[in-house]
């Protein structure tokens, strides 16, 4: 079944995950020093992660270490900033329609 | 020519995003701005494409058929379907990418709507804009992960990130 992705990023221990390895690619266990809760919860908060495709893995010699999918993050960065100037410039014509439609009552 | 800002608020586990936005005219003007097309074609459509309607049926279970056309004359179809309209108060829509005959395409997912427009004085409207994302496709968890509040500080953690691996 596919991960909600929504759900991943709800949760504040996940959040803090990825904050975390923004700064720097991570071992399992250098993730798990930073939280109070069990190893194999902060393995669970990975994995799902993961499955959203939000962290990425790298093995080097005996070690897994977890990346921030830097692709996706880029895309959530340019998809927000369209969407905002994208209603920014029709609410921009709206007004204008609006203050048109006054005036012409104005004239009349 | 005026200083409404437009005010967008995230509410990540709903999976919702809330855009409001105040104008300087009456609720009567503001609705028909939004529910007749020839004022639609007006400003619908973001600089530098415009809004060409082919079909506009507002009631419930009706719908706008329109294009947005590129500078360069290349039209993308769209579609927006209505239902619970309560005149000068409110009404839900989808929005969904279609051919010209209307036929959704599924490149993009679905949104749903909910607008509300709210008298503030004889001269000024509150538009009240919920959408509301029903699926979990791709791009809507883009949508979701970037206006979840928090992750912003990842964000600005970025540029770091990528000094660092450089």
């Amino acid at each position: 079944m596919r991960r909600d992705v929504f759900q991943a990023i709800a949760d504040p221990t996940r959040r803090a995950i990825l904050a975390l390895i923004a700064l720097q690619a991570m071992t399992p266990n250098a993730i798990a020093e930073h939280f109070d809760s069990s190893r194999q919860a902060v393995s669970k908060h990975i994995q799902i992660l993961a499955e959203c495709e939000l962290l990425k893995q790298e093995q080097q010699g005996r070690e897994i270490y977890y990346h921030l999918n830097i692709k996706k993050m880029k895309e959530i960065d340019k998809w927000l900033e369209q969407f905002r100037n994208i209603w920014e410039s029709k609410f921009d014509n709206l007004d204008k329609v609006l203050a048109n439609i006054k005036s012409k009552r104005h004239d009349k | 020519m005026t200083n409404n800002k437009m005010e967008m608020v995230k509410d990540l586990p709903n999976k919702k995003i809330t855009v409001t936005r105040y104008f300087d005219a009456n609720v009567a003007d503001v609705w028909d701005a939004w529910t007749q097309s020839e004022l639609l074609d007006l400003w619908w459509a973001p600089k530098p494409w415009k809004a060409e309607t082919k079909e506009m049926d507002f009631r419930n279970g009706g719908y706008w058929l329109y294009a947005m056309v590129g500078p360069d004359g290349t039209k993308q179809y769209a579609k927006i379907s209505y239902s619970a309209i309560e005149p000068q108060k409110s009404y839900r829509a989808t929005d969904a990418f279609c051919d010209e005959n209307g036929n959704p395409t599924n490149t993009m997912p679905s949104m749903n709507w909910h607008n509300s427009f709210h008298a503030d004085g004889d001269d000024k409207t509150k538009v009240v804009i919920e959408i509301h994302f029903a699926n979990e496709a791709d791009f809507e968890s883009i949508i979701a992960m970037g206006f979840e509040e928090g992750f912003t500080m990842a964000l600005g953690n970025l540029d770091e990130y990528l000094a660092s691996r450089a």
